[in-house]
């Protein structure tokens, strides 16, 4: 920075921007994956599809988890409760008669009206508490589970409402499931960080002081978001279900998807749209090259995770953008100086 | 008859959380650290009890002798190490880094031991109680928790207000820069914190080992029992957290009593109406809250 100086802008307009390449690459690449991904049960070998579709489901938690902890601050080691409670409700629902698939938007729905008086509790604490608070809860919801015979108390029970469907039916059905809701939370996830509210939170994020001084509503904000974190990883643990199609409470109510969650914003980068991608990407690589070695994918992982933490804290996402000050999907706003002729050349970045 | 019962029992476990809980509390009031792994620590020692000592050729009963001054060792040094890199990032990474241990430890201890039950082995002595009277039963071993607890609470206190060490650590705890300007090397303070934090983690733990079977999953719900007598009795308060505990205990024994599915969900119930209605904890200071 030090042996370029920036003209002034009489002589030089400074143009204001989102991004480095047009917003047409974006919308071209976003329509081009999409029709790859909703055409890959045709295109793909089977087991490649049910690990997409598995992929997806962590894509979901963790997107969530980065949501609530990359940019609200809110460290929760509890989000396996919403997985489990959609999951759940996604059960409950079938149960009473409804298609499972059509069931999902209730689950989501219920699992957000869950989540907000939650709030009122778990936001008399901070840091470290509220995180353990957050797994007193989620324990909270299996053990009150297990009680519910109609749910199948421990042992768990199958969802029912799948039989209508032959098994390969079942698996395209249930592929596209998780990928349209993993497309909508992916969407969803960088409207929401585009607009007034990512805006609040990006300044949460750097600085709460700052934030809540200069205005924002930091608590109602704050809420806001872990809703909407409650509800995702709720949609994500009804997909879950209707993939199992088992709905157990040690499995779904597993601390393992906490941990998953956590490991892949942290390793892909936090505080970015892109890390979390990166980081199930990863998980998925290590998880299925390790797949006859026990946890040892989960352990390896966890290791890398602690030391990305201490070391590398952005992330493998946080350090390409460093270095490379490239985005994929940019949710703020860069200045460049471009006059008659020249290339726009980004000189800083404003996020 | 029956509730004179579940009052005593519920006392008696209680200690036990008491006896968990005192090193998280210290951990949190001298370094601000909430360390997630510390239920993990606990069933670490627990499974050093069952498989390292008797290679050194001493019975299980003794263990702690070898044990805790080993984990002290162990807690100063991931303190000086670990710990230490992510203190200086902020309190987020140091979440992140225990949450990250926690699960590294318990799936490691998966892929040794495998998921089967273990107990540390006392001989006889576990099964023996002192009958009161046709209903109630106290056991040995629980009896013996509960006194520890007291005994390691009080020592704490002690050390904590009449020894100069205990005062430094305090005044670490009040003040780091200023400590840190009267000459105080505040990152040896913090080892000697966590030293003693993962001494008495390891005792909870082969105290744990002694009365129930244990898998590598156990540290989690330990944790969480630990961290509710914390907050019930009240942040930043030893003997606060020894109630904390012992109503925990009180209030599982009483769900239990009803069903035996209900005695962890009581426990939760009592931690949450805590929280609402008094989230400074019993004995706690509103302003320890706010860190």
């Amino acid at each position: 920075m030090s042996d370029t100086t920036l003209p002034s802008s009489a002589e030089l307009p400074l143009l204001i921007e989102r991004s480095t390449f047009s917003p047409i690459y974006t919308l071209v690449g976003t329509v081009i994956v999409f029709a790859f991904f909703t055409a890959a049960p045709w295109i793909l070998a089977a087991s490649w599809v049910s690990v997409l579709s598995n992929f997806f489901v962590l894509l979901i938690m963790a997107t969530m988890w980065n949501l609530l902890a990359g940019y609200a601050g809110m460290v929760s080691i509890g989000q396996q409760g919403f997985v489990g409670l959609g999951a759940y409700a996604t059960l409950y629902f079938a149960i009473k008669g409804m298609s499972p698939f059509v069931a999902i938007p209730f689950a989501v729905l219920a699992c957000a009206i869950i989540a907000y008086p939650i709030t009122y509790l778990l936001f008399r604490l901070r840091g470290g508490y509220f995180a353990v608070a957050t797994w007193v809860i989620a324990d909270s919801a299996m053990l009150l589970i297990l009680t519910v015979a109609l749910l199948g108390g421990g042992t768990g029970k199958y969802l029912p409402g799948l039989t209508n469907l032959s098994p390969s039916e079942l698996d395209h059905d249930t592929y596209l499931a998780t990928w349209f809701v993993a497309f909508i939370v992916l969407v969803a996830t960088y409207f929401i960080l585009r607009s007034r509210l990512g805006l609040v939170l990006s300044s949460l994020r750097d600085n709460e002081t700052a934030a809540r001084s200069s205005g924002a509503k930091v608590t109602s904000t704050r809420r806001l978001i872990y809703v909407i974190a409650g509800a995702g990883c709720g949609a994500a643990g009804s997909v879950l279900a209707i993939s199992q199609p088992f709905v157990q409470p040690g499995n779904a109510f597993s601390l393992n998807w906490a941990a998953e969650m956590l490991f892949a914003s942290m390793i892909g980068g936090m505080g970015t749209i892109e890390g979390p991608i990166i980081g199930c990407i990863i998980f998925f690589v290590l998880q299925q090259s390790l797949q006859n070695l026990g946890a040892w994918y989960l352990i390896i992982f966890g290791a890398v995770a602690v030391v990305i933490a201490i070391w590398q804290p952005r992330g493998i996402w946080g350090l390409i953008r460093d270095t490379t000050h490239f985005e994929l999907l940019p949710v703020g706003y860069r200045v460049s100086a471009s006059s008659l002729g020249t290339r726009r050349r980004p000189s800083r970045d404003v996020n | 008859m029956t509730w004179a019962n579940i009052l005593i029992q519920g006392a008696l476990i209680g200690g036990f959380y008491a006896l968990f809980a005192c090193g998280l509390s210290l951990m949190f009031g001298v370094m601000k650290v909430i360390n997630l792994a510390h239920g993990d620590i606990a069933v670490v020692a627990a499974y050093s009890a069952v498989f390292l000592v008797p290679k050194l050729h001493v019975a299980q009963l003794w263990a702690f002798v070898v044990i805790v001054p080993l984990f002290a060792l162990i807690g100063y040094v991931v303190q000086r190490t670990l710990l230490q890199k992510a203190i200086d990032r902020d309190p987020f990474t140091t979440l992140l880094v225990t949450f990250g241990l926690s699960v590294v430890i318990e799936n490691l201890l998966l892929e040794i031991y495998s998921a089967n039950g273990q107990s540390v082995n006392i001989g006889e002595l576990v099964a023996k109680s002192w009958q009161v009277n046709s209903v109630i039963y106290v056991s040995y071993v629980s009896l013996v928790v509960l006194g520890t607890a007291v005994l390691v609470l009080g020592a704490l206190q002690i050390f904590l207000s009449r020894t100069s060490s205990g005062r430094l650590i305090r005044a670490v705890s009040d003040d780091r820069e200023a400590a840190q300007l009267c000459g105080a090397n505040y990152k040896h303070v913090f080892g000697v914190a966590a030293a003693i934090a993962f001494a008495t983690v390891a005792l909870a733990g082969i105290a744990f080992g002694i009365s129930t079977e244990f898998d590598p999953t156990a540290g989690g719900i330990n944790l969480l029992y630990a961290f509710e007598a914390v907050v019930i009795g009240g942040i930043g308060s030893l003997w606060g957290t020894l109630v904390g505990g012992i109503l925990l205990g009180v209030a599982q024994q009483f769900g239990a009593h009803f069903n035996l599915e209900y005695q962890t969900l009581a426990g939760n119930a009592l931690f949450l109406i805590v929280l609402a209605i008094r989230p400074q904890g019993l004995f706690g200071r509103k302003v320890s809250l706010n860190e």
